[in-house]
């Protein structure tokens, strides 16, 4: 629900501008449920509409199971009946289209005209919390109230909800208003937009209009609004974690890949990163690798690098997510590729627990940043089924060094959400020789990024090369 | 009537010109299926049989079709003219390439025949120089058809032989299918003679004896027949002893013996071949010596006809001294003898200048039980349905036996060190490694046979979801013996107000035959499952797991349920303390528990705010302000009371909802306020409980189960011929979910067909607001038309994968057969079904 009222005079204008009457209750029916909009007050001095949105939560869900393969349970139980989500926006924009336009033939003069407005929402979806209302209404002239509302007054330790009661105040044109809410209930909202088509864009841009290109946040705007789409198997998974009584969000975001590990500063996070494929590649190159598998390549950012290195001629990655995979294939193109550039590529779902023939026959394997996703205890496995049973000549180890992370600041505890551990340096070179020893391979230790004199580089780095490779 | 005799599994060449009767030859002898022609493969490429031009693709396609067949040990005939040697040798070749005999057929006919007989044939338009030239192919391979490498070349001249000829399958040495034991498998003897004949007094056998006192021969009372794995000499005391007790056991039928790589040795030297003295053979030399002639003579035949490897038991059972891999099983060619008496060798040799073998057990998948020596190796243990007997007594170790189908143990230790090893007995790979498990036994669209779910097929898109689960998140694999099932709710109730009820249970299965049914209390927890070793040494020993911990709790998709170790071993070491009369009064040393962790809150909490107090909040807030906004247009005048009546309706329901999901939440730190549920004991050592008890006697044998941690499963049985009785149990329902309970699950209390539902959840009318969103009970002739068919089948088949791994966990059998059947499950739960059953 949501009210917008006016003190402007005649208040009563407000009518006029989104062309319902005042003293009639009108439904509009919609493919989820049905709004209604009334006036619970309609006077000279203060004319306030409401637009009352009841969703079915059975229709919703009977309309999006046909187009969206989606099983999981939110579905069915949800908050679209009650919170002011991306459904009222549509419903606004369907009820108030022609006020949206800024057509009115009874007060043409009204249309141009800024009004003192106010519109209350009882409950706001507001991903980001009271601060993301501020930013995104604040530069359009508003005047912003959000309280934070509590989850549950039983259980007071849970903390706030993820809504706010907002109040706009503001002299705002009356058209102009309402596409903004059109295009940020769904922004604030953080739930899916299972209706979303390839048209979307298109929408934004010419809902958005003038103000959107102005607004400071609008690369913000842009991408929430657009939301973000998966494959098949993202809803398998979503329902595995569903089954284990888990937010399927939450698997998600650990599923981040190592680029968007938590780094207090963006200068540094890039150039680590790509320090690490400079340094990995470095490696490769004195090893004269002419083939190399990436396992755990992620969505392939070392492979594309890879790709591009004359005398490589055998390049494979592997994942066990495969939809870390789906974005390797979008990122190198490969169904751009020639026949020829295709034969140097491997992509397959593998995970690093398993045996796994398709492991083997390589130079070099590159293991970064890895290991520290794989429990501690299971790493037993890991360890024979890379240099026990694949053994290739020479395997590429980097992993975080925990000593450094003092020097990040504010960040608590590990550096990625899936992170199981992260060593310090005596740790990582003890499982460097251990390692070793077993399964017949020198090592070497290096660092990687810059160093830090009490605590050494943010990344280390191991090459184990086979010892009877360095003999032949 | 002359009769000739092919290989039972192998490779059959026609060779005869065009027109010579093969085909004809071929259908009176050979199922349809069993030949393969190059006329047929000529028209599959090309329309056309008679198309010569293409003949090469035609050959391609044939050497496919027999290849495929050979590799799966079918008897095929190949049915060409195969005149010139160059076609036969590739055919022999591809037979050689699966390990199979192969053997040639001529049908040798005058010239003027064929030439006629194609004439007869409007289809065969070439010459009748082609048959000419044919013809003289023939004649010219007739000579050297021999040295080709077929094991037989049968030669049938003229139309009369061709048409009287019998054909007789031969079934190879190896073949010994037809017996079935049971068997006393017996390792490397190594010339250990006296700890020999006490092994088999302790196994109960019988020795005889001849007038000097020397064993001779041996019989078991209950019939039972020996299997010698290879190596009964060498390097031991008394060879001639050992030889002489284990040929009187072949020869009077009590025995089998396969040989050794150090018969085939001693056989050689015994011919007078030039062969290194080294490993032992100098003994058995000096021994053999001291023997008479006749023995010697006997000795030598015996161990010269020794057949390299054995499948028995109907292809249950295969003995080969040094192992076999399954493509080998059966098959007959140079590399099987050498596998089969020397391993999996790469040529490299080790620093003691012994070969390197290669793992072949880790890799092994086939359903046989392989049994060898070969390989001294501490103790015997299972490696993939795989087991080395071979403990070293002659280097002071013991020497092993294992009992079949017993699979048990028998061993004796050495009198003394014998001989000195050459390098330290090296423990074999265990079933329990950790990279046991391959990639090939879980990815990709799979098949399962299940013993108890029937034919189970898992799509390659599950498998891959799967796959991401099991290896980013779930426990060691050794620690997960079993995933629950999912269970569908009770059919669709009619009756007002609700949508499950248990009138429907009870009439679900009296359909289905079951007369007493067990109604349990559904817990809202979280499922667990425990799996509780006495210590780390039997977590060590039964599950392979070295690191000192002694049990596990996993959640329904296998994860562990606290993140935090310690307090994972605290809840791990409290439910064992508690289940302590369970480990007693069924004498075991480990324990699988299926349980409902409590509250939900403790495991659940993100999720509960996230998406349910969340909605709980958003209603709480919104439904008033709505109500304001349509009292203030009522007192306008408006008419708005059907819209005001709707909304103080959603008011009551949200509040419902609120409080059917806070009744689950409690609050908990660590293990603080956490209580477990347990409601079936799965398996225990040497018993598949899950399986083999009704759920009456889980239910008994729980309730003695006490204190803090354990909160006890309500539950009664009901006579489902009593009316009373199911009132009485539709009251207890009613009462629960009154007081927010979830449910109850009906259950057979009795063993029941593995067609019937194992069980039916009954969810109660408040806390299905949860599942179906606060006004559910607004819209409940919609959500009546539910589907459960899905639901069912997945139940069924998941419920018969879980007690596959149970079974096969509690039978001993391989890591990757337990796991196969774990990782379907959670496979088949990837399945998108409605998530509100």
């Amino acid at each position: 629900m949501l009210t917008i009222s006016t003190t402007h005079r005649p208040a009563t204008d407000l009518g006029y501008l989104l062309h319902k009457h005042p003293d009639r209750v009108q439904e509009f029916p919609q493919s989820f449920g049905t709004a209604t909009v009334l006036y619970p007050e309609a006077g000279e001095e203060r004319c306030t509409a409401a637009l009352l949105l009841e969703v079915d939560p059975v229709r919703l869900a009977r309309r999006l199971g046909r187009s969206t393969p989606d099983f999981s349970l939110a579905q069915y139980v949800n908050d679209r009946s009650y919170a002011a989500s991306s459904l009222l926006g549509v419903a606004l924009a369907g009820v108030f289209s022609t006020a949206r336009s800024g057509v009115c033939k009874a007060r043409p003069d009204l249309v141009e005209q800024t009004l003192p407005l106010e519109i209350a929402i009882p409950v706001l979806p507001c991903r980001g919390g009271p601060e993301i209302a501020r930013r995104l209404f604040e530069p359009l002239g508003w005047s912003v109230v959000a309280e934070p509302i509590a989850l549950d007054e039983g259980f007071p330790e849970w903390g706030d909800a993820r809504y706010v009661q907002l109040v706009l105040t503001g002299q705002v044109r009356l058209a102009d208003a309402l596409t903004q809410l059109h295009v940020l209930l769904p922004v604030l909202d953080e739930s899916k937009h299972y209706w979303q088509g390839p048209d979307e864009v298109d929408k934004l841009l010419r809902s958005g209009g003038d103000w959107l290109a102005g607004h400071p946040d609008r690369t913000l705007i842009t991408r929430r609004y657009l939301g973000r789409r998966g494959g098949l198997t993202r809803v398998a998974l979503a329902r595995l974690a569903e089954l284990d009584d888990r937010d399927a969000a939450v698997d998600e975001a650990t599923d981040a890949p190592a680029e968007e590990e938590v780094r207090p500063s963006e200068e540094r996070r890039l150039p680590l990163n790509a320090q690490r494929h400079e340094a990995v590649l470095r490696v490769l190159a004195e090893l004269g690798a002419r083939s190399v598998i990436d396992l755990g390549c992620g969505p392939g950012q070392l492979l594309g690098r890879l790709l591009k290195v004359p005398g490589i001629d055998r390049v494979a990655g592997c994942d066990v997510s495969t939809r870390a995979l789906q974005q390797a294939v979008r990122r190198l193109q490969v169904d751009r590729m020639t026949e020829r550039q295709a034969d140097r590529l491997e992509l397959f779902q593998g995970a690093l627990t398993y045996e796994d023939p398709r492991f083997g026959g390589y130079d070099a394997a590159v293991l970064m940043e890895v290991v520290e996703h794989v429990d501690a205890p299971r790493l037993d496995a890991l360890e024979r089924v890379v240099f026990g049973a694949a053994r290739p000549g020479a395997v590429v180890v980097t992993t975080p060094n925990r000593e450094y992370n003092v020097l990040y600041e504010g960040l608590r505890g590990r550096r990625h959400p899936d992170h199981r551990f992260e060593w310090d340096r005596p740790e990582f070179a003890a499982w460097c020789e251990r390692v070793a020893a077993t399964y017949g391979y020198d090592v070497e230790r290096r660092g990687v990024g810059e160093s830090d004199e009490t605590h050494g580089t943010p990344t280390q780095l191991a090459v184990f090369t086979r010892k009877e490779a360095t003999d032949a | 009537m002359p009769e000739l005799s092919i290989p039972a599994m192998g490779l059959v060449v026609l060779v005869g010109v065009s027109g010579s009767g093969k085909s004809t030859f071929a259908r009176a002898h050979f199922r349809p299926t069993e030949v393969v022609s190059s006329d047929f493969c000529r028209g599959l490429v090309a329309d056309d049989e008679n198309d010569q031009a293409a003949t090469p693709d035609a050959f391609d396609v044939l050497h496919y079709i027999v290849g495929t067949r050979l590799r799966r040990g079918l008897l095929t005939v190949v049915d060409a003219t195969n005149v010139q040697q160059a076609a036969r040798a590739s055919l022999v070749r591809l037979a050689k390439s699966h390990d199979v005999m192969v053997d040639a057929i001529v049908l040798d006919v005058p010239e003027a025949l064929a030439v006629e007989c194609n004439e007869s044939r409007p289809d065969r338009t070439f010459g009748k120089h082609v048959v000419t030239r044919q013809h003289r192919d023939l004649k010219r391979s007739l000579g050297r058809l021999r040295k080709e490498g077929f094991r037989r070349v049968h030669v049938l001249r003229g139309t009369e032989e061709v048409a009287a000829t019998t054909i007789v399958r031969e079934r190879s040495w190896n073949d010994r299918r037809d017996v079935s034991g049971p068997f006393d498998l017996i390792g490397d003897v190594h010339g250990c003679a006296s700890e020999l004949r006490t092994l088999l007094g302790d196994l109960g056998w019988q020795l005889s004896y001849d007038a000097t006192g020397a064993a001779t021969g041996a019989t078991h009372p209950e019939g039972r027949q020996a299997l010698f794995v290879g190596d009964l000499v060498d390097r031991g005391p008394d060879t001639p002893g050992v030889l002489r007790l284990v040929m009187g056991m072949v020869a009077a039928g009590t025995a089998l013996c396969v040989s050794g790589n150090h018969e085939a040795k001693l056989v050689r030297a015994l011919k007078g071949a030039d062969v290194k003295v080294t490993h032992g053979l100098a003994e058995s030399l000096e021994q053999l010596a001291r023997e008479p002639d006749e023995f010697r003579a006997r000795a030598l035949s015996f161990m010269d006809g020794l057949v390299s490897h054995y499948v028995l038991d109907d292809g249950r059972l295969v003995v080969a001294h040094a192992g076999l891999k399954e493509a080998y099983h059966g098959r007959a060619s140079g590399r099987v003898r050498a596998f089969a008496l020397y391993g999996d060798t790469t040529g490299e040799t080790d620093e003691y200048g012994l070969p390197v073998r290669y793992p072949w057990a880790t890799e092994y998948r086939g359903d046989a039980m392989v049994v060898y020596g070969h390989t001294p190796v501490p103790a015997s243990v299972w490696v993939n349905n795989t087991i080395c007997l071979d403990t070293g007594v002659v280097f002071g170790g013991a020497l092993t036996a294992l009992r079949y189908p017993e699979r048990e143990l028998v061993s004796v230790p050495a009198e003394q060190q014998w001989y000195e090893p050459v390098r330290p007995l090296a423990p074999a790979a265990g079933d329990r490694e950790p990279s046991v498990l391959a990639i090939d036994d879980v990815a990709g669209t799979r098949w399962i046979e299940s013993p108890h779910a029937g034919k189970v097929k898992v799509p390659e898109e599950n498998a891959a979801a799967a796959l991401e689960v099991m290896s980013r998140f779930a426990v060691d694999p050794r620690w997960l013996v079993y995933l629950p099932p999912t269970m569908s709710p009770v059919a669709t109730s009619r009756e007002e107000g609700f949508l499950e009820h248990p009138a429907q249970a009870f009439d679900e299965y009296a359909g289905w035959g079951v007369t007493h049914v067990v109604c349990e209390e559904k817990h809202m927890g979280s499922r667990a499952i425990a799996v509780l070793a006495c210590d780390p040494a039997v977590a060590a020993r039964r599950f392979g797991i070295g690191d000192g911990s002694s049990g596990v709790v996993h959640t329904r998709t296998g994860r562990p349920f606290f993140a935090d170790a310690a307090v994972a071993d605290e809840l791990v070491a409290r439910l064992r303390e508690a289940a302590a009369p369970l480990f007693a009064s069924l004498d075991t040393d480990w324990l699988a528990l299926d349980c409902e962790l409590l509250p939900w809150s403790a495991k659940a909490l993100e999720l509960i705010k996230d998406q349910y107090a969340a909605v709980g909040a958003a209603a709480r807030e919104v439904l008033p302000a709505a109500a304001d906004v349509l009292a203030r247009a009522a007192a306008r005048g408006l008419e708005v009371a059907a819209l005001a009546e709707r909304v103080q309706r959603r008011q009551v329901n949200a509040a419902a909802f609120r409080d059917a999901y806070a009744s689950y939440c409690r609050p908990a730190d660590g293990l603080d306020g956490v209580t477990v549920a347990p409601f079936q004991v799965l398996a225990a050592e040497g018993r598949a409980l899950a399986h083999t008890e009704p759920h009456t006697w889980h239910l008994d044998r729980l309730a003695a189960l006490e204190g803090d941690l354990i909160t006890p499963t309500r539950h009664r049985v009901v006579d489902l011929s009593s009316p009373a009785d199911r009132e009485a149990a539709t009251r207890w329902w009613l009462d629960l979910t009154a007081a927010g309970g979830e449910g109850m699950v009906v259950k057979p209390a009795h063993l029941v067909d593995s067609r019937v539902q194992p069980g039916l959840k009954v969810r109660g009318r408040e806390y299905l607001r949860i599942i179906y969103g606060p006004d559910y009970t607004d819209s409940l002739d919609l959500l009546r038309q539910r589907h459960l068919g899905k639901k069912r089948q997945l139940a069924l088949r998941e419920h018969g994968l879980g007690l596959d791994a149970l079974t096969a966990f509690v039978g001993n059998e391989p890591l990757w057969k337990v796991h196969q059947a774990v990782f379907a499950v959670l496979a088949l739960e990837s399945e998108p079904v409605d998530p509100r059953l």
